[in-house]
């Protein structure tokens, strides 16, 4: 009796879970990928194939802008942790108190104003009329007005600051747990500061980097927003093109099948992060 | 020849905001000898320690290990290793890579660094371990290799910071023989801190008694037991009963205290005597009272007096029985005799107590 009642109780708490995987991860994503096999042969005729999975091979600017938005991505991970890295052990080893948890929350500050909002703010900062170009021009390093925005630069800064928090959250997690006195036990040995940081503090925060740099690399590689606003019609972002192909093209065939390549990509570079740190996946994000 | 004291500490002060942690404290400590520093929590004997080791500066005061000043040398630059209070080691490694870490730090070379690493894990009994992970080892075993991490490199003086205080009962019973041989073996200069007086007793060469910031006496154990010099330390170093009282009568060295309950005490002064009038405390031993069945005739003995038995605290050899004064009623603990008619001594029968004055240590209270 009391064990078919939990039973229903661990169902009932179950469900939710189940719902959402299956009608909202599953099941789209399996129609996505019937959609994503069928080639249109004639008006409202299909034929099962992998003909639109070809043309994504066979068209230059296809894989060219795949391979692009990997690796910005991969550069904005790397540039967000160099970042992040100084920023968490400065909240979390050298602060105390309540200046520590004022430090945390004022990073996550930014995050109440929606990313659209973030994004424009940037915009007004960068553009030709805006603030850094005007405030440049005050001080007369330039001439003329400078335009900072479209381009890779502007697109990778706004990457790195959308994703940062997402870099700095874990880190200090894991630096937190980091015990003091391995740290002075590392100087009392005659360590140095970077020695100590290599043998000790690194190896301590690899879960952190990892579960860190999987969060923001996922969140680069899926923006969509940042970089069409501050990389303009140029920003050639893999996103953007499965976008074109729902929306402008209404060819749902081959955006099918860049979302299901998208998601292979991703899989496979997170997939070869996790081997090369040698950490595993429950590992980093067990934590 | 006299060899100059491996560590020496000059006036040492370390004031934090408006509160002084460390109050002018020196002192010396010679080559190759077993110094404790001991002191109840929050006496400054870690922030001591962690000046010695470079983590903390002094305010003022000089600090010279192997006769060199070590203001303004950087923990990692100091010959003095410490062993930390949840030992720290790093658990990113194994064994062989910890033992190993300060040597790597050194430059020394690899092949060099593997056999070091054995040779001292050979040492402190754990030949073998390199390659186990820290927690693999028990808790003994980690006190060991944490030990020979630091010993590895060859310090001139090694700190422990309270490092038996995570271990139970019967390993702290142990691991205080095992650290006092491991120093007889390293012969290494060794300064250890704590809380627990049974621990700085037993393996110590001098102690140092901590209160409030200030050494309050150093000395061998023998001496801050027998010869306390204040009322701290007596109250501090070992089980005492203490009386607290009006001092009625000065002779020489002997003085008699008048408690509140009426009982008339006699006691040794030791250091600054009282005079009559002041207020004063009287510190007996539980192990220097001496109990009878019979009276003891009170005109030699001054502080033969009858007691019934409160309670009968019992542990082995170390049971103690709670006597109460029927007159007063105050209470002292006194060693109870594992032998005769003291083994079934029971609650409400009356004892007859002694202790020889000399025994008893007397001390001004002083105003604060």
């Amino acid at each position: 009796m009391v064990s078919d009642r939990s039973k229903l109780g661990f169902y009932l708490l179950l469900s939710p879970l189940l719902l959402w995987l299956v009608t909202l991860i599953i099941l789209p994503h399996v129609g996505l990928f019937f959609v994503s096999i069928s080639e249109k042969v004639g008006v409202r005729e299909y034929e099962i194939g992998f003909g639109n999975y070809a043309v994504f091979f066979n068209e230059p600017l296809y894989w060219r802008t795949f391979a692009r938005t990997a690796v910005m991505s991969i550069l904005t991970t790397g540039l967000t942790l160099l970042l992040g890295f100084p920023i968490a052990y400065y909240i979390a080893k050298l602060m105390r108190g309540r200046v520590k948890t004022t430090l945390f929350l004022m990073c996550l500050i930014p995050f109440w104003v929606s990313e659209l909002v973030r994004t424009f703010g940037w915009m007004i900062l960068l553009r030709e009329t805006g603030v850094l170009s005007n405030f440049l021009q005050y001080i007369g390093l330039i001439e003329g007005p400078v335009e900072f925005l479209y381009n890779d630069a502007a697109i990778m800064v706004g990457l790195v600051y959308t994703s940062i928090l997402f870099m700095i959250v874990p880190l200090v997690t894991t630096l937190d747990s980091l015990d003091d006195s391995l740290i002075e036990a590392g100087y009392d040995l005659g360590g140095t500061g970077l020695s100590i940081l290599r043998e000790i503090v690194i190896p301590h925060a690899m879960p952190g980097i990892v579960s860190g740099c999987i969060v923001v690399f996922m969140l680069s590689l899926g923006n969509y927003l940042t970089p069409i606003l501050l990389g303009g019609k140029d920003s050639l972002w893999f996103t953007d093109l499965i976008y074109t192909q729902f929306i402008t093209r209404f060819n749902w065939e081959l955006g099918s099948a860049f979302g299901f390549l998208l998601l292979g990509l991703s899989s496979a570079i997170v997939f070869a992060g996790l081997k090369l740190s040698r950490q595993s996946l429950t590992n980093t994000m067990g934590r | 020849m006299v060899q100059p004291a491996d560590l020496v500490c000059k006036d040492i002060t370390k004031d934090f905001n408006d509160f002084r942690a460390v109050d002018h404290v020196s002192f010396e400590v010679p080559q190759g000898s077993f110094f404790s520093i001991l002191g109840p929590s929050g006496c400054g004997k870690t922030t001591l320690l962690r000046m010695i080791a470079g983590f903390q500066f002094p305010t003022s005061g000089d600090l010279l290990i192997k006769g060199k000043s070590m203001i303004d040398v950087g923990p990692n630059k100091r010959p003095a290793s410490m062993v930390f209070q949840h030992l720290a080691l790093f658990p990113m490694m194994n064994i062989g890579r910890n033992v190993g870490f300060g040597l790597r730090q050194r430059g020394v070379d690899a092949a060099e660094i593997k056999e070091r690493v054995g040779r001292v894990l050979e040492r402190v009994g754990l030949p073998g371990v390199e390659n186990r992970q820290v927690d693999q080892l028990s808790g003994g075993q980690k006190q060991r290799v944490a030990i020979a991490r630091c010993m590895v490199l060859e310090p001139d003086v090694l700190l422990l910071d309270e490092p038996l205080g995570a271990l139970d009962l019967k390993l702290r019973e142990h691991m205080k023989i095992e650290l006092k041989s491991l120093q007889a073996e390293f012969n290494t200069t060794f300064v250890y801190i704590t809380h627990d007086q049974s621990e700085a007793l037993v393996m110590s060469d001098n102690i140092a008694v901590m209160n409030k910031g200030r050494f309050d006496q150093v000395g061998t154990a023998k001496d801050l037991y027998y010869e306390p010099a204040n009322a701290f330390v007596a109250g501090f170093v070992g089980d005492a009963n203490k009386f607290e009282g009006t001092i009625t009568m000065i002779d020489g060295a002997a003085a008699s205290l008048e408690t509140k309950g009426g009982l008339v005490l006699r006691g040794q002064v030791s250091s600054g005597t009282p005079a009559v009038g002041q207020r004063a405390q009287i510190f007996v031993r539980p192990e220097a009272i001496e109990l009878s069945k019979t009276p003891i005739d009170p005109v030699d003995h001054p502080n033969a007096r009858a007691h019934i038995v409160d309670s009968v605290l019992f542990n082995g050899a170390n049971s103690l029985v709670v006597l109460r004064d029927p007159k007063s009623g105050e209470t002292i603990k006194a060693t109870l005799p594992q032998i005769g008619d003291f083994l079934r001594l029971s609650k409400g029968e009356t004892v007859f107590s002694n202790w020889h004055p000399q025994q008893a240590r007397c001390f001004a209270i002083e105003d604060s």
